[in-house]
């Protein structure tokens, strides 16, 4: 058995910055426990193409008002999630290491506002967000890995940027 | 075999959206994650092109499981392209048919449109825009945002954080400005 270890708490605050989706485990566990997070991917990208939130046409109906079903599809994951949210508060319920799961409030920044929009503008041009980028190149899309590679190059030019950008 | 036919078809909002949500709280119990894709192209940064930024100094290797998850994905498309391949024609609102066709988009056998997004096309105008230009903004926009469409507007919403709902409004602003006001140009390149 793997005793997990406790471990410092040091870089956090950089990680943190400007991300939504971080957050942080105590436990320290070897490389190869991520394999379930990769099995936990691979059902995550059946549903997006098989629901096809990853088509570049289900985007552009979405934007349209043409049709009902990405609303339906987002709706519904927010509806999910949020009573999944509350049962895990209410009910304390601990991570399957036994681990108090934790959440962490979002401040609000200008970012969102502008760096929205463009993630909006790149949204309805691409016809992905990041999830179904990497499910396209999946598919046989092959050309999408020039999109996620541009992608990465965003980021990293706000990443260079952030400093100077409003927030 | 039966299941991989059912399996097969295009899954209704109702089973996809729900089954979207439980990912939220399926990672935070596999192990306190939080679930979130955009950080995934941060972390790429980070182990390959840190530079001195101070953005991408941190220790990429306790974000990891980020990465297994989005190479999960990318595995998942495979899946179900091949095993659980659909050979229909994606069902469209006829509008978007007619509006697409005057552009010169006439395949709809598959979910993105190969007319448009293909290799010959990226030196050209249009697919350097849609698919390089693109890209760009959804990497720089999102990063900007602090997450995306699983970040802000599954995870942040889940949570009640009225940033993700200012975040998720944007986004979908940004989306209705390009598809309809800006994106008709673009096509017609």
């Amino acid at each position: 058995m793997i005793m997990p270890l406790k471990e410092t708490n040091t870089d956090f605050e950089v990680r943190s910055l400007d991300a939504m989706c971080i957050n942080e485990s105590e436990l320290v566990h070897p490389w190869w426990f991520n394999f379930k997070y990769l099995f936990a991917g691979i059902i995550f990208g059946i549903i997006l193409v098989k629901a096809q939130v990853i088509s570049w046409f289900r985007i552009q109906e979405m934007f349209r008002l043409q049709s009902f079903h990405m609303y339906g599809v987002i709706g519904s994951a927010v509806v999910t999630g949020a009573i999944s949210v509350f049962l895990i508060k209410k009910l304390k319920i601990k991570t399957i290491y036994g681990e108090e799961i934790k959440f962490y409030p979002k401040q609000f920044s200008k970012g969102q506002i502008i760096g929205g929009l463009l993630f909006g503008f790149g949204w309805a041009l691409t016809g992905a967000c990041p999830g179904p980028l990497f499910a396209q190149i999946g598919t046989g899309a092959t050309v999408i890995i020039v999109s996620l590679f541009s992608a990465v190059a965003g980021t990293w030019v706000y990443g260079s940027l952030s400093k100077k950008l409003p927030h | 075999m039966k299941i991989v036919e059912w399996l097969s078809q295009p899954w209704p909002w109702y089973i996809a959206g729900p089954l979207i949500g439980l990912t939220v709280p399926i990672l935070l119990i596999l192990g306190n994650k939080t679930f979130g894709i955009s950080s995934s192209l941060r972390h790429l940064c980070a182990i390959c092109i840190p530079s001195t930024i101070s953005y991408f100094q941190y220790d990429w290797k306790k974000e990891l499981w980020n990465l297994f998850f989005v190479t999960g994905i990318i595995l998942g498309g495979i899946i179900s392209a091949t095993i659980l391949a659909d050979p229909n024609p994606v069902q469209l609102n006829p509008a978007l048919i007619k509006e697409l066709q005057g552009y010169g988009i006439n395949n709809y056998e598959h979910l993105i449109p190969v007319d448009i997004f293909n290799w010959q096309s990226l030196l050209t105008m249009k697919g350097f825009i849609l698919m390089v230009a693109g890209g760009f903004l959804v990497g720089f926009g999102t990063r900007y945002a602090g997450g995306c469409t699983s970040g802000h507007s599954i995870t942040g919403l889940s949570n009640l954080q009225w940033p993700s709902l200012v975040a998720t409004i944007c986004f979908m602003a940004g989306g209705f400005i390009m598809a309809n006001l800006i994106l008709p140009f673009i096509l017609k390149l």
